[in-house]
């Protein structure tokens, strides 16, 4: 970042050039830099109607809003704590599953697949993440929660529903519209994202690191778990960042899966529940009172708030392995 | 399984003459993907306990062949090599031959310095020995020290080596680094490839001067594209040159005396004195 | 021996299952794309895309009303979308330079990673309960365009960053003014990207659901007032999938084939169209 890059040297010198012309720049310049300000503006306003619209729960509930299970709209007592569990477990096994995955997915592209297959493999990557939401809703709804009912999710509560300690996760009648199912299809839906985040780190990290270690005597998996991954570390963690990000905010998928029905919070993985994002979709209609269109807003918000500094957070990660090596 | 492959020679007492350590090239010829041919049927020896140089202008293909003697250029997708290495008398592109043993007595030095960032100094010295593990840490730090002192690296790092990273040194302690992270496995040939080319006048000095401390214990190839550095420090070279088809192929191989003062080829007197490249 | 078999094995391991992912995730789309289509099919005749829905119940029908409204609701997304996407687009890569610039590129990135059920809360909150005061088409239009803008903008900068400097300075030293410049010269040479940028990111808007729930939340009937509420093709998907009535799951499914043929072809179409995204793998 020390020196200007080439295209903005030109852009440099240009404007020496254009120093004593004419009107017609000058309001093109400001017409469209108007036009490009009203992107932040926007990002403000956004911001700031959220936060003023939220502000009577926010103030009434206080921190109790995130606490409190009871969301009552005829008492007039919201607390969004089961959804804000619901968003965490789901995201959390969505992550769990992805992860894993979709570095594997991001190494095959990178260090294994023959030149030839790296096109279509990133191409399937692209399709997966251009299918919108509602699509994958709509498919976790009618295929994939009636196999996790008949057959996964017996299978889990059977073999690990006993053991001590993660037994608890797997208990109670699997109904197929749980966390479970919902972590399950978010899992898909960050997969590319994750992979592609990844590939892209991966892509970084200097091919001198692979060859000083292969020239050691190291075979393939050894350089890459011992000099490609650790240079890539932080931005495998930003990727997995952004997918976290995109977990929280997922709506329509979530909302068909996941019960939308209770707002306990049980241990089990098998329960009903609500995701943030789910419960604002599925309640919105109802807010006649005043003070229920402000807990609701209040959520959207919370959510709002926790996906933009995990973006940002990311975004630094991904950015500090592309730049240079950090030293340990 | 090629055992000899991973012991270095033992040494003979010293009535007897020591096993050649070295290798030996035969028609090797190398390319990127099928249509594209580095180059054609090098053939050469290089040297046990010697210095072989390899120069000639850029493009003549002589990273490509040394890349070829640990089988590091194959690493590259699509890339191939064909003909035969020898090293202690076996062939090290036999179809069952691994070339991750082969690179294990088969170092190589790169042109810019590559020590892993991630660790420090130490770990960096040690990392091809942790590959084949099995060793305990007091081993690993005797191994480690006696590498830095080959290296010519261990008084100036001794106080942080297993604290500072390996990429908190300059460019010239880098490459030492380099150089005793792959002493550290005790290969039996140490290849490198443009080894001073990123490096100041007094860094490389002071890698040429290893250089030839080295070669009393280990063979050493080395490519170059400085002429005088050659001279220098090696024992034999051998130009390389690619005509207009863009294929490297072997000019002159010879003592480097001979090749410096008395070439045999027009090709190589119009080289050494300048008249290209 | 043993160690060095142990070394060998663990990389024919870490192969297999790096393998594996990458099958995995093939597979997966495989099986997702292969219902929609299966499941689809059967229910695209031309009633499908010109009839209205019918009442609960009974048989037949389509979903004209959703594509209907889809088209205007990203019409309204365009009108509003396009200009300020390209317009910040050329302000980052013509003039972008200092804090404005950088709060500007800033903003879009982070509005980029907004979820959209956020997005939709906020023109909710903003122009569905108060300036209009029920819901409606250009809620959801205005929706789309937030949606689309950070795609459109940074799809088209990142066009426009690669059109050569040489050509900027030629146009220039020939005494063309800037603004002639970019409108002539640099739009022009850019403009395969252009296209692109903004038929990706309207067919992206297209498929988004959530935020179209809260603000034109979905009709029945052909709607052409924007000030009502309007249907949209994901709302569609959503309500008939939701339903107890085979027929219109059935239709949930075709609706689905429509989407993602639509996503599918626009995008296969443009990039192959352009090819001027060379990525390197």
């Amino acid at each position: 970042m020390v020196s200007l890059s080439n295209h903005e040297r030109v852009l440099a010198e240009v404007d020496v050039l254009g120093r004593g012309a004419n009107r017609g720049d000058r309001a093109f310049q400001t017409v469209v830099t108007a036009i490009a300000a009203c992107v932040p503006i926007m990002l403000l306003g956004i911001v700031i109607l959220l936060l003023l619209d939220a502000l009577p729960a926010l103030l009434r509930y206080g921190g109790a809003f995130l606490t409190q299970t009871t969301w009552d709209p005829v008492a007039e007592k919201f607390g969004a704590a089961a959804y804000v569990y619901g968003t965490v477990v789901t995201s959390l096994i969505a992550l769990l599953l992805a992860t894993p995955i979709g570095v594997g997915c991001a190494l095959f592209i990178a260090e294994y697949a023959p030149i030839w297959m790296r096109a279509p493999v990133s191409f399937v990557i692209e399709l997966l993440a251009a299918i919108p939401s509602i699509i994958y809703g709509l498919w976790g709804f009618f295929i994939l929660a009636p196999i996790m009912r008949g057959a996964i999710e017996p299978f889990l509560k059977n073999s690990l529903g006993n053991v001590p300690a993660i037994g608890a996760l797997f208990s109670g009648p699997a109904v197929g519209r749980d966390l479970l199912v919902a972590g399950v299809i978010l899992s898909i839906m960050i997969l590319p994202t994750i992979t592609a985040v990844s590939r892209e780190i991966l892509r970084a990290v200097p091919d001198t690191q692979r060859e000083g270690m292969l020239a050691l005597g190291a075979t393939r998996w050894e350089t890459i778990r011992k000099a490609v991954l650790p240079y890539a570390r932080g931005g495998i963690v930003g990727a997995a960042i952004l997918g976290l990000a995109r977990a929280l905010g997922e709506t329509m998928a979530v909302t068909m899966v996941i019960g939308n029905s209770s707002t306990q919070i049980r241990a089990s993985l098998f329960t009903p529940g609500y995701t943030m994002a789910s419960a604002i979709a599925n309640q919105f209609t109802e807010a006649d009172k005043e003070i229920y269109f402000s807990a609701i807003v209040s959520v959207a918000l919370i959510l709002l708030v926790v996906a933009a500094i995990m973006n940002i957070l990311a975004r630094l990660l991904v950015w500090s392995v592309a730049r240079a090596p950090r030293a340990s | 399984m090629l055992t000899s492959l991973l012991a270095p020679p033992r040494p003979e007492p010293v009535e007897q003459e020591p096993p050649r350590a070295g290798m030996c090239a035969r028609d090797v010829s190398a390319w990127y993907n099928v249509s594209r041919k580095a180059i054609e049927n090098v053939s050469l020896g290089v040297a046990a306990n010697h210095i072989t140089a390899i120069i000639g202008p850029s493009g003549c293909g002589k990273s490509t062949f040394i890349r070829c003697l640990n089988r590091m250029h194959e690493v590259v997708r699509g890339a191939r090599a064909a003909g035969t290495v020898e090293l202690n008398g076996q062939d090290i592109y036999a179809p069952n031959v691994d070339p991750v043993r082969v690179r294990r007595v088969v170092g190589m030095v790169f042109q810019k310095p590559n020590p892993f960032p991630m660790m420090t100094i130490f770990e960096n010295v040690v990392a091809g020995l942790r590959l084949e593990g099995g060793h305990s840490n007091r081993a690993l730090e005797e191994i480690a020290e006696r590498a830095l002192h080959q290296a010519a690296l261990w008084d100036e790092v001794k106080d942080v080596w297993k604290r500072a990273s390996g990429i908190s040194l300059s460019g010239g302690q880098q490459q030492r680094l380099c150089i005793a992270r792959t002493l550290a496995v005790e290969p039996t040939v140490i290849l490198m490839d443009e080894p001073c080319s990123a490096l100041d006048p007094i860094a490389t000095y002071r890698i040429e001067e290893l250089m030839i401390e080295l070669k009393k214990d280990y063979t050493i190839a080395i490519v170059t594209h400085n002429m005088q550095q050659a001279s220098r420090v090696s024992d034999d070279t051998a130009f390389m040159l690619a005509e207009e088809d863009r294929i490297g192929r072997l000019v002159e191989f010879g003592p480097t005396s001979r090749i410096f003062t008395n070439p045999t080829e027009r090709r190589t007197e119009d080289y050494i004195t300048g008249r290209f490249g | 021996m043993g160690r060095w078999q142990r070394r060998r094995i663990t990389n024919a391991l870490a192969t297999a299952l790096m393998t594996l992912s990458a099958t995995a995730a093939v597979t997966v789309l495989l099986i997702i794309l292969g219902h929609v289509v299966m499941q689809g099919l059967p229910s695209l005749n031309v009633a499908f895309f010109t009839e209205r829905p019918l009442p609960p119940g009974e048989v037949g029908g389509g979903v004209a009303p959703a594509i209907l409204g889809t088209l205007e609701m990203l019409g309204v997304a365009g009108l509003i979308g396009i200009p300020v996407g390209i317009a910040t687009a050329i302000y980052l890569s013509e003039y972008g330079r200092g804090n404005l610039a950088r709060a500007i590129s800033f903003s879009v990135d982070l509005i980029a990673g907004l979820p959209s059920i956020a997005i939709g809360v906020f023109v909710w909150a903003w122009l569905v309960r108060n300036v209009v005061g029920q819901y409606n088409g250009l809620a959801g239009g205005v929706a789309l365009a937030i949606i689309m803008i950070p795609i459109l903008t940074r799809t088209v900068e990142e066009t426009l960053r690669i059109v050569p400097d040489p050509l900027r300075e030629a146009s220039l030293a020939l005494g063309i003014p800037r603004w002639k410049t970019i409108l002539r010269v640099v739009l022009p040479t850019a403009q395969a990207g252009v296209i692109t940028g903004v038929v990706l990111s309207l067919a992206r808007a297209g498929g988004e659901t959530a935020p179209l729930l809260l603000t034109a939340l979905g009709n029945q009937f052909f709607n052409l007032d924007l000030l009502q509420p309007t249907a949209a093709l994901p709302i569609q998907i959503y309500n008939y999938a939701r339903s107890p009535y085979p027929d219109w799951q059935a239709k949930a499914w075709g609706g689905a084939l429509v989407l993602i043929t639509l996503i599918g072809v626009l995008s296969a179409l443009t990039r192959w169209a352009v090819g001027r995204r060379t990525h390197a793998y």
